[in-house]
Parts: structure tokens; C-alpha cells; sequence
């Protein structure tokens, strides 16, 4: 294994360390319990609103905290979910009275620590409203599984939710909003190769030269199926179809498209990827409107790709377009 | 008899059980979860300890709290809030005593994987730690009506334990990452059953 690091123990801090001293001028970093947060922690009378996973996927989510999008972010170990003491410091320390949003991913032990912390706030008086993003087509959404795997809809999330958030939008409205996000975004990933955790040394899963493994999941999960390469077109078809079909869409209808690298893919192969996936939904009738080309939710140095898509209306294109200040998205000041 | 002496022996031997058994309980989890849960079991249980040394607690509830705290804080994963939950009940059960026998201990089990269950959302047959849980309570009961010692009821409650572990085999996961492999999760063991399993041993040994 070669990796750009000291010491797997210190990654995730390290790298904390260094985001701060990159972007000082937006957050601002808690040690122990570990959260990052707005500089300016409280905004009185505003809705605030929280995410939290494990490392290993940046910019997602610390890159997203700033004006206009996420209040606190909670890293948790690389691919391992934060532990509940530091959602409960970061709840209390961005909470500005007008009750906090727990944006969450749809994973058994995020789920189970963000509770565990939401209960916690609760008694103290804090009212807390959790949100679970599960848009992970690949995986069949059962009572036989732990369900479909939150993934790239939470980076549009977010986004919409904050800027809602930052209007001044009561926490019901702010809630229904999220609420609509999880129903109309949908997302699948491919892998090209695995994945290596710094303090594992070696590839999460074993795959061959000629082979990918689509529907891979955000950890290295396993898909759908391990199949032989294709053109990219040819990937951009297989993934499209079920994200599109997923959600009722009709003629004419408009969507936020986010072509995401998972880490280690070149942006020349995901503009070449977009490229196709705009013209096979304008072929099927659904306008892109707004995307996303670039690495917003990775899986450390993986290469390959997710298509995440929003149906979208004028009022998710009026949040979508509204100013955003933070270390991973940046437009309108 | 349960007191904060032997609660002591109890969360020590767990400490050096998990971290001996550390590399066998990730593999149970690479097999059909993330490898994680030996390393995290055995970090969690080293931090009970030094927790316990830095701040000895003065009643049962507090050892329990304690326990739980620090799980809760190291562990991660979905394994941290659930051993957590289990030792958070079992605090509220026995209340502020300083030793406590099989009664307040079936209570303390029993309203644990209440706590475990409404968490994890996970029945008995998904392939979990409740798996082992369960035959464990059914066992100690079991004992209670037959009017056998604490010993005698830790004893058999750690076989049905071992036994609920294995008879995790055969199952499809239907709950936690597993659960996203469907039938390829056939044919191993359940790695949360298995460290369950381990700290119904340890109780056998370390609680008389």
C-alpha cells in the first residue's frame, strides 16, 4: 500500500487540522469530541442543521459546513459512524432555538448513534427532527435488509435544506423540504477499483483488471452484479435507467444531475460520463437543469463513478441557486 | 452474587477475552460485515477499564453507567450504542445497590434486549446479537424456576449463549451491513452473537 499519510491512528485528525488551517475563514474545528462547525456557531432563531458520517468521503460532509448549507458536521473514524458524544456537543453548540435537523445516511450504526444522541438532546430540551437519506438504487429496498444506502442524494440535500434553513424557514417546513429531497433523489455508483483503508493496508474487495463491480456502495459494498468493462456510454445507460425509473418522472420533467467521482477518477473521464448521461435523459425526455460534475461523495482512492439525480421545480431551483459559501460548493457571493 | 469486586473481574477479563480474540472476531466480520468489531470490541472494553480505574464507581448502577458511557463513546459502529443500551438498562434495573443476585440480573438482561431490540429493530432469526441474547435469557429464567444457584443459572446461560452463536450459521442476515450480501451471509457465524457469546462466558467465570 502507498498512502499520503504519518500514521493510520491520525489520519482523520490530521487531516481535521489541516481543513482548519485551510479554511479558517468559514469553520472552525472542535477536538474531542470531534465536530466541525460555522465559525459563527450560532444563528439565533435559525434552524440548524447537522450531518455526520464516517471519514473517508470528502468533501462530504465538513466540506459542506458554511453559509447556506450545513450548521456542524460530525466525523466519525474513516468509514466507521461518529459516536453520539459528538453529535450531542455539536447539537448544543449550533443550536440557535428553532430546533436542529439531523441529516443522516441510511447505515446501521449512523443511525443508532445519531438516535442515540437525538435522545439525548431531547431530554435536555432540544428539539430534534432526524432525516434518513436512502437513495442507493442498487440495493432492493426490503423488510429483509437494513434497507437502501443513503449516498449522493445527501450532498443536493443538503444544499436545498440549507438554503431553506438560511431564509429563515420554520423547522415543519424545513423538514417536509428534506422529506421531499429523500422521495425525488435517487442515485447508483460503479467501481473501476477497491478501495484501501489506511488502517487496513490492503484492498477492501479483490477485482480484476478487465472487471467492475456496479452498484458498489460508498465502503466498498458490494453491487448488483461484477460484470466486464464497457464504453463509457455504455455504463452511463446501465446506471441511468434504474436511478430515472426509480422515481415517477414525465415528459418534460426537470432534474438536478450530479455525475460524482468516487476519489480517484480523472474529471476528463467524468465529463465524458455527463456528457452521455445529459443526452440519454434528454432522449427520454427529462431537462437537466443544474448539475454537478466533480468528486463530492468519495470513497478514498476509488476509481469510478455515481450518478445521483433530484426531480427538480422552481422552488427546489430557487434553494439550489441561492448563495453557498462552504469549503466544497461555492457560488452566488 | 453480583458485587462491584467481581463486576471489576468481569469487565477486566472482558478486556483481555476481546483483545485475545480481537483478529477471530474480524474475520467472523470480513466474512459478511466491515472486519471491524474484534478491534472495536477490544478498544471498547480497554477504555471501560481505564474508566473504571479512573473513576471506581460506588453502586452497581453507577459500574453499569460507567460501562455503558464509555462503550458508547469508543466502540463506533452500530456495536457501541447496542452493548452500550444493554449496559444503560441494566443500570436503570438494579438501581443504586452494591451487590445484587440472579433476580436483578435477569431483570437487568431482560429489559437490556428490550432496549437492544427497539435500536436495532432486529428480531430474533436476523442473524444479530440478539440471537444469543435471547436462548440467554430463556436459559437463566429456565434456572430461576428450577431454583439452581446464580452460578449454576450463569453457567447454563452461557452455553444456550454459545449455542444461540452458533446456530447463527445457517442464517440470512437481515439486519445491519449484512444484510446487503442476502444469501452469501449462509454459512457464517454472526460476529455481534459470537462477542455476545464471550461476554456470557465471562460472566459465568468472573460473577460467583
Amino acid at each position: 500500500m502507498k498512502k499520503l499519510i504519518n500514521d493510520p491512528n491520525n489520519a482523520v485528525l490530521e487531516a481535521l487540522q489541516g481543513m482548519e488551517k485551510a479554511h479558517g475563514d468559514i469553520l472552525k474545528v472542535n477536538y474531542d469530541p470531534d465536530f466541525i462547525a460555522r465559525k459563527t456557531l450560532k444563528n439565533k432563531g435559525k434552524v440548524a442543521i447537522i450531518s455526520g458520517g464516517g471519514s473517508g468521503h470528502e468533501p462530504m460532509h465538513g466540506g459542506y459546513v458554511g453559509l447556506g448549507m450545513l450548521d456542524a458536521a460530525c466525523p466519525g473514524a474513516v468509514f466507521t459512524s461518529p459516536t453520539p458524544d459528538q453529535m450531542e456537543a455539536a447539537t448544543k453548540a449550533v443550536n440557535g432555538g428553532a430546533g436542529v435537523i439531523h441529516l443522516v445516511k441510511n447505515y446501521t450504526g449512523d443511525i443508532m448513534n445519531f438516535q442515540m444522541a437525538a435522545d439525548i438532546c431531547a431530554d435536555e430540551g432540544i428539539e430534534v427532527k432526524p432525516i434518513v437519506i436512502d437513495d442507493d438504487v442498487s440495493v432492493k429496498d426490503s423488510l429483509y435488509t437494513a434497507g437502501r444506502r443513503g449516498v449522493g442524494a445527501t450532498v443536493l440535500t443538503e444544499k436545498i435544506i440549507g438554503a431553506a434553513a438560511e431564509r429563515g424557514d420554520k423547522l415543519d417546513d424545513v423538514v417536509k423540504l428534506a422529506q421531499y429531497c429523500k422521495d425525488n433523489g435517487r442515485s447508483m455508483g460503479m467501481a473501476l477499483t477497491s478501495c484501501i483503508l489506511p488502517s487496513v493496508g490492503k484492498p477492501i474487495f479483490e477485482i480484476g483488471d478487465d472487471e467492475i463491480e456496479m452498484g458498489v456502495g460508498i465502503h466498498g459494498e458490494p453491487g448488483r452484479e461484477r460484470m466486464k468493462i464497457k464504453p463509457a456510454n455504455e455504463l452511463v445507460e446501465i446506471m441511468l435507467e434504474p436511478v430515472l425509473s426509480d422515481i415517477s418522472l414525465e415528459n418534460g420533467d426537470e432534474i438536478i444531475l450530479m455525475l460524482n467521482g468516487m476519489g480517484g477518477t480523472p474529471l476528463l473521464e467524468l465529463y465524458i460520463l455527463f456528457n452521455h448521461a445529459v443526452d440519454t435523459a434528454k432522449k427520454l425526455g427529462i431537462k437537466t437543469v443544474r448539475c454537478l460534475v466533480g468528486n463530492y461523495i468519495t470513497s478514498l482512492e476509488m476509481q469510478g463513478f455515481s450518478i445521483t439525480i433530484m426531480k427538480a421545480n422552481s422552488e427546489i431551483l430557487k434553494l439550489w441557486d441561492a448563495p453557498v459559501h462552504t469549503a466544497g460548493l461555492r457560488w452566488g457571493i | 452474587m453480583v458485587t462491584l469486586e467481581n463486576l471489576f473481574k468481569f469487565i477486566s477479563s472482558l478486556q483481555a477475552v476481546y483483545s485475545e480474540k480481537k483478529l477471530y472476531l474480524s474475520e467472523l466480520d470480513s466474512a459478511i460485515g466491515d472486519g471491524d468489531h474484534g478491534v472495536n470490541m477490544a478498544r471498547g472494553f480497554d477504555a471501560v477499564v481505564a474508566n473504571w480505574k479512573a473513576n471506581p464507581p460506588s453502586n452497581c448502577e453507577d459500574a453499569f453507567k460507567s460501562i455503558s458511557a464509555s462503550l458508547i463513546k469508543t466502540v463506533g459502529g452500530a456495536s457501541g450504542p447496542l452493548y452500550g443500551t444493554m449496559f444503560r438498562k441494566m443500570s436503570l434495573a438494579v438501581g443504586k445497590k452494591t451487590e445484587f443476585g440472579l433476580d436483578e440480573w435477569i431483570d437487568g438482561i431482560s429489559k437490556g434486549i428490550d432496549g437492544i431490540m427497539l435500536i436495532g429493530k432486529a428480531q430474533k432469526g436476523d442473524k444479530t446479537m440478539i440471537d444469543a441474547w435471547i436462548p440467554a435469557l430463556e436459559a437463566l429464567k429456565t434456572a430461576q424456576n428450577d431454583r439452581k444457584t446464580f452460578a449454576e443459572a450463569l453457567r447454563e446461560c452461557a452455553v444456550a449463549a454459545k449455542n444461540g452463536a452458533e446456530a447463527t450459521i445457517p442464517l440470512i442476515a437481515k439486519k445491519g451491513r449484512a444484510s446487503y450480501l442476502g444469501e452469501r451471509s449462509i454459512g457464517h457465524q454472526d460476529p455481534g452473537a459470537t462477542s455476545s457469546a464471550m461476554m456470557a462466558a465471562v460472566a459465568a467465570d468472573t460473577l460467583i
